[in-house]
């Protein structure tokens, strides 16, 4: 850690880089404020044998760039763990000290460079070979290398060795966060635009896709409104569209979702949450916002709402619920938070993601954009096809114009849109994994949870031998969930948000969860913190 | 010729201003591909137009005809956009859009309805209403004076600004030939007067006048014409014409950048 401006993330991405390709399994919490310099950030970087969706309370290793870093984190470090620290800032008398910014510019550098430094007498410490660690660093310091080098080649030879890490025989994986992650699989399935207001913890997505060539456009407009009305706007023109914002945007683009149903455009809309309500605690996590995001936009409305637990089903969820905004001509919610979208994961690709073919006009006779179909869904035409598409927030009749004064025609497009909603629950009914179950499946204790609350809830179930129920798909609500609380005593919400929102849902479906474990803090929830809980309920 | 009509009712009061607004517009098309032609609306008595035009539309919500309009041309830059807005929905609600697409330089053109005041929620002030305006939410006159959203949008690099009258059925079908010729954010600002609330017929007929189009490029030229009139109702001259029509590189131009030159894989390679 150290102060913002010191460069300690991409440090501590680095070092990650470095164990994973050790064969270690990475997590990595990335923890900062409201602002640019100063302040205090650090990485907490998990290494494993297995994979693992959280961070550990307890430490092994502080790397302090200043002193704040370990005055905020020597509480959890264990009794035999190392502290290595910036000699030129921090006085702490257990630790190794070096003096990195002194090695930077005795080589030439500047200072941010001093976190070579201290990458390097880490290295060293834990008995990294020193080629290893060069070919890590220079894929990822292409800016004054000869420098960077001269200074790690310095701080290595200053420190002893102190322990080994030693090499697994697991094979690398890429580290991505849950922005990037939920990026590459909307690619796979066809994105082809991506709209957005900045927007923290979700302004990763807009960052990735600016700055690579992937061939999607990425548009920054003046406030969520048209971000998510240039979308649908977008997406009637044919284009695959997608948005990203955290709850505050979400607000701003409810009255968006409520034109998207009505006018049946797919859309795209990351929500990554943030503590709230209003503004909240910005650079923080939390899951308030489940009510709020099934209950978005005026109307009847039924969306897809799925809520993915790291970057492996970010990447999955993210193409595929773009080929479900468009098979079904829907908005479609992909709800994550702070700790999803930019702490960094090992990522699996499980299952292949590619663009789906979409329900489209035969090119036959008058074309109707609402046509009356079974199962509510109609082909779909573009501007530019020799049709003549009419689109529209008001209620309307098979052409898309609108209707006031009918009465049964207002009925009967109410009643396709339901039929929509119909086949859409039937969708998520069919799904292997819209409900997925972990830890001791047959255990009379099921805890029940979704999104980043999984992680720890798994790790947590597994010490104690109990049952996770994880809710993958929120809404249409999978009907698969009532099989796996058969033979349940016990059922425990584990969410992240003051009100038990979760258990709210499960109420209204007839399942009451009998305990809740709530956290509200704005940082994550751990597995030693399910655990205790637990001890105390079952 | 394509017939241009839909099977809808025609709902607006009879001597209504819209109906110039629509006869010069079928008029102004008449010779467009229309398959390359998408229309967008907002909400009131303007956005009806939505429904009386056989054409590719995207009818918005309030104050959202113009983003609508923006990501359509982002899709797909072939087609020319049409917005049809009016003064509630794009100098009341939905201002911040008709600033940005200005300064953006959005290649659409922009159609916007001025009656003065919010007419289908049956008389309510708007950005341009006039001073004292007695509506139903202000018996005792409006306590704000109205705005000239033409000097806004010259304040905001709008690259061509012209303004005409639903009376003048022609001047109007002409000027909405240039703004959808313009490249880049063209808007016509239509005077019009609801003849149910705010009946300004005879008065405009009387005080507008229209301008010989000559330096067009001139910045200083263009807002002393946008401000010769100031949205009162008092006997002054009221120019219609092209104020302002300028070159500039359209948006979608320089925002649609992004070439495919990495795969999903590759970057994934990357990562590791």
């Amino acid at each position: 850690g150290g102060q913002a401006g010191q460069g300690s993330r991409k440090a501590g991405l680095i070092i990650a880089k470095i164990l994973n390709s050790l064969g270690y399994r990475i997590f990595i919490y990335d923890d900062y404020q409201s602002l640019i310099k100063g302040g205090h950030s650090f990485s907490k970087i998990r290494a494993s044998e297995k994979k693992v969706l959280t961070q550990n309370k307890e430490i092994d290793f502080v790397l302090a760039l200043d002193q704040e870093t370990i005055d905020v984190n020597l509480i959890d470090l264990k009794e035999d763990g190392l502290v290595l620290f910036n000699s030129n800032r921090v006085n702490y008398e257990n630790g190794i000290g070096i003096d990195i910014e002194t090695i930077a510019k005795e080589e030439g550098g500047s200072s941010i460079m001093a976190n070579t430094a201290m990458i390097a007498a880490f290295a060293k410490l834990v008995r990294i070979d020193f080629e290893l660690f060069k070919k890590v660093f220079q894929k990822e310091i292409k800016r004054d290398l000869d420098v960077n080098l001269k200074i790690a080649e310095k701080a290595y030879a200053k420190v002893e060795e102190k322990i080994k890490i030693e090499k697994l025989n697991n094979k690398p994986l890429p580290l991505i966060t849950g922005n990037e992650a939920l990026s590459l699989g909307a690619i796979k399935a066809g994105l082809d635009i991506y709209y957005a207001y900045p927007m923290t913890p979700a302004t990763g997505i807009l960052h990735f896709l600016a700055n690579h060539k992937l061939g999607v456009n990425t548009i920054q407009l003046e406030n969520e409104i048209s971000v998510i009305i240039s979308a649908l706007g977008s997406a009637y023109a044919g284009k695959r569209s997608m948005v990203g914002t955290s709850g505050g945007g979400f607000a701003l683009m409810t009255e968006g979702i409520s034109m998207a149903a009505m006018a049946e455009i797919p859309v795209v809309i990351v929500n990554s949450q943030r503590p709230g309500p209003a503004t909240g605690v910005p650079t923080y996590s939390g899951q308030a916002d489940l009510n709020f995001t099934l209950n978005a936009g005026h109307g009847d409305i039924v969306k897809f709402t799925i809520a993915p637990k790291d970057a492996d089903e970010c990447y999955e969820w993210g193409g595929r619920i773009l080929n479900l905004a468009w098979k079904y001509q829907t908005p479609a919610v992909l709800l994550i938070d702070k700790e999803i979208s930019e702490s960094t994961f090992n990522l699996e690709v499980n299952k292949e993601i590619k663009k789906e073919d979409i329900l489209l006009w035969d090119k036959e006779g008058e074309y109707k954009r609402y046509e009356f179909t079974e199962n509510g869904v109609s082909p779909l035409a573009f501007p530019g096809d020799n049709a003549v598409v009419k689109t529209t927030s008001y209620e309307h009749d098979e052409y898309g114009l609108t209707v006031e004064e009918n009465e049964e025609q207002i009925v009967k497009m109410q009643e396709k849109r339901l039929r929509k909603f119909e086949a859409m629950k039937e969708e998520v009914d069919q799904m292997e994994d819209a409900v997925k179950v972990y830890g001791k499946k047959d255990s009379k204790n099921v805890l029940i949870t979704w999104g980043s609350s999984t992680g720890p809830s798994i790790e947590a179930a597994e010490d104690l031998d109990i049952k996770v129920v994880q809710i993958a798909v929120l809404e249409p609500f999978p009907d698969q969930i009532f099989n796996e609380i058969e033979e349940a005593e016990k059922i425990i919400c584990v969410e992240q948000n003051a009100l038990g929102q979760l258990a709210g849902l499960l109420a209204k479906n007839g399942i009451e969860a009998e305990e809740l474990i709530l956290k509200y803090s704005s940082r994550v929830i751990t597995k030693e913190e399910i655990k205790d809980l637990l001890k105390e309920i079952i | 010729m394509i017939n241009l009509n839909t099977t809808c009712k025609n709902t607006w009061c009879p001597a209504c201003g819209n109906f110039g607004i629509l006869a010069a517009f079928k008029k102004a098309i008449e010779n467009e591909d229309l398959n390359k032609i998408a229309i967008t609306a907002g909400i009131g008595c303007h956005a009806k137009i939505a429904d009386y035009l056989n054409i590719n539309s995207f009818y918005s919500l309030h104050g959202r005809s113009i983003p609508a309009a923006e990501g359509i041309k982002l899709a797909n830059p072939e087609m020319k956009v049409i917005v049809f807005t009016g003064d509630g929905d794009s100098l009341d609600e939905g201002i911040a859009h008709l600033i940005h697409a200005a300064k953006r330089n959005s290649d659409i053109t922009v159609i916007l309805h001025n009656n003065r005041l919010f007419a289908l929620t049956t008389g309510q002030f708007t950005a341009v209403s006039v001073e004292g305006f007695k509506g139903k939410s202000t018996p005792m006159g409006a306590p704000e004076s109205p705005l000239n959203p033409l000097e806004l949008l010259l304040a905001a690099n709008a690259t061509f600004i012209a303004r005409s009258y639903s009376g003048n059925i022609k001047h109007l079908e002409e000027t909405i030939k240039k703004a959808m010729d313009h490249k880049g954010f063209s808007i016509v600002e239509v005077l019009e007067p609801c003849v149910s609330f705010f009946n300004t017929s005879e008065y405009y007929n009387k005080n507008t006048y229209v301008l010989e189009d000559k330096n067009l490029d001139s910045r200083e030229e263009a807002l002393s014409k946008i401000k010769e009139w100031d949205y009162t109702m008092e006997d002054k001259k009221i120019p219609l014409g092209i104020f302002y029509d300028i070159k500039k590189e359209e948006y979608h131009k320089r925002a649609l950048i992004n070439k495919k030159e990495e795969t999903v894989e590759e970057i994934l390679l990357e990562l590791i």
